[in-house]
């Protein structure tokens, strides 16, 4: 699976065991892909003294605020952007 | 656990108090401080880590300040082409003025517009643009701004004075990987021929993260 | 039951406290150690936040930043046996002596 700008994903619902680096307020959110970083050492497995290998797919994902937050007191246009891993990811 | 002893302060009190008011105050703990010192000594003395290298740590980590940071942003404002550059890559532009962020594994410039301004957290701990702009302060490391930041980003900003009409995307960026963000800010009105060094010296350290905007207020002499 | 670490949209009614803190020289020095450490391959900055999330809530509710640095760094080292508890703790009452 490679993930394209503008596609539109939904964050995996796991469970935060070991060392995850998705935020649970992203879990289960649809959002946009922004932008691709390119490939990164695995964090889940590098901080367990592994290695990170397969590195990654990295993804800047873009979110609109009232999709995660449902009393948003800001405008709808607000929006959080955050980094997420390839395998977190699926398309919505 | 290996943190369960050397330190004294009240666990029975504090247990289960998640939101308690009384965010410690950096750097108060000296058993913190000793069991750094001991730690230290024995690395050293084990062949782990020579004390040169310890040093050199301590000696980099005093290098970094935000005026690196206000630097980056000055020639921006001043060169398009630069900031075409910074967009890019943020390493290799820093890299032009001298500035290294090796340390980092990727920088990221994020430039604010009329109609999207950024705003730096990490949720998850406290990732920050180290190798550019130094340690981060300590109010982007309390859980409170860790907490509050991505909910109501614009009820944080108006703690440090910054009103942004409705009109104007705020866009939370967090640092959840290896991706390292400065906010490239907007440049005051009422700066019109002022040289690099005066533009610099407005760029605050907080303008880097976002909470705050440069004002112009009197050109600072060079 | 979000992990201690995962903060963001957590309620939090605080402002946020703006005080500058210059770092004290222990903290620089627990931030070169990590240095260090990451540099000669030691131990990885993700095994280091691992650590951190792994502390008590109690701890990490009301340790200081560099105080959950130190104490994930004796963890991870302990863990790999670089270090033990026990010469460690003979250390600090040797230094605290």
């Amino acid at each position: 699976m490679t993930l394209a700008t503008g596609q539109r994903v939904r964050v995996l619902e796991g469970p935060s065991v070991g060392h995850v680096r998705t935020p649970a307020y992203v879990k289960g959110k649809q959002g946009t892909i922004a932008g691709v970083w390119g490939s990164y050492g695995n964090p889940e497995t590098l901080a367990f003294g592994g290695d990170g290998q397969p590195a990654r797919p990295l993804y800047y994902v873009g979110f609109r605020q009232t999709d995660l937050w449902p009393d948003y007191a800001g405008p709808a246009t607000d929006t959080v952007y955050l980094d997420l891993y390839e395998h977190w990811l699926e398309e919505a | 656990m290996s943190d369960g002893h050397g330190h004294d302060h009240g666990h029975d009190h504090d247990h289960g108090h998640d939101h308690d008011h009384d965010e410690p105050v950096e750097g108060a703990l000296p058993a913190a401080a000793l069991r750094t010192r001991a730690i230290e000594s024995l690395l050293v003395e084990k062949g782990v880590l020579t004390a040169e290298a310890v040093a050199r740590g301590v000696d980099w980590l005093v290098s970094r300040t935000p005026t690196n940071g206000a630097r980056i942003v000055a020639r921006a404002w001043v060169d398009p082409a630069y900031k075409q550059r910074l967009l890019a890559d943020a390493k290799v532009a820093a890299g032009e003025l001298g500035i290294d962020a090796a340390q980092s594994v990727t920088v990221v410039a994020l430039e604010n517009t009329a109609a999207v301004h950024h705003l730096v957290v990490c949720t998850l701990c406290s990732c920050y643009p180290r190798a550019l702009l130094g340690p981060p302060p300590a109010w982007y490391k309390s859980n409170a701004y860790r907490s509050r930041a991505v909910v109501e980003p614009r009820a944080v900003m108006a703690e440090f004075g910054t009103e942004l009409p409705a009109e104007v995307e705020v866009r939370v960026v967090d640092s959840t990987a290896d991706i390292r963000y400065i906010v490239v800010p907007r440049r005051p009105a009422g700066t019109d021929g002022w040289s690099e060094e005066q533009l610099a010296a407005i760029v605050t350290r907080d303008s880097l993260v976002g909470v705050v905007q440069p004002v112009a207020g009197e050109p600072v002499a060079v | 039951m979000p992990l201690i670490h995962d903060r963001g949209g957590l309620p939090d009614d605080r402002p946020i406290d703006r005080a500058e803190h210059e770092l004290e020289d222990w903290e620089l020095t627990a931030d070169a150690l990590m240095q260090a450490l990451t540099g000669g391959g030691v131990m990885t900055v993700d095994e280091l936040r691992r650590g951190v999330e792994s502390m008590e809530r109690w701890r990490y509710e009301h340790a200081s930043y560099y105080d959950r640095w130190i104490t994930s760094i004796e963890k991870v080292l302990v863990e790999k046996g670089v270090l033990n508890g026990a010469e460690i703790d003979r250390r600090v009452a040797e230094l605290g002596a």
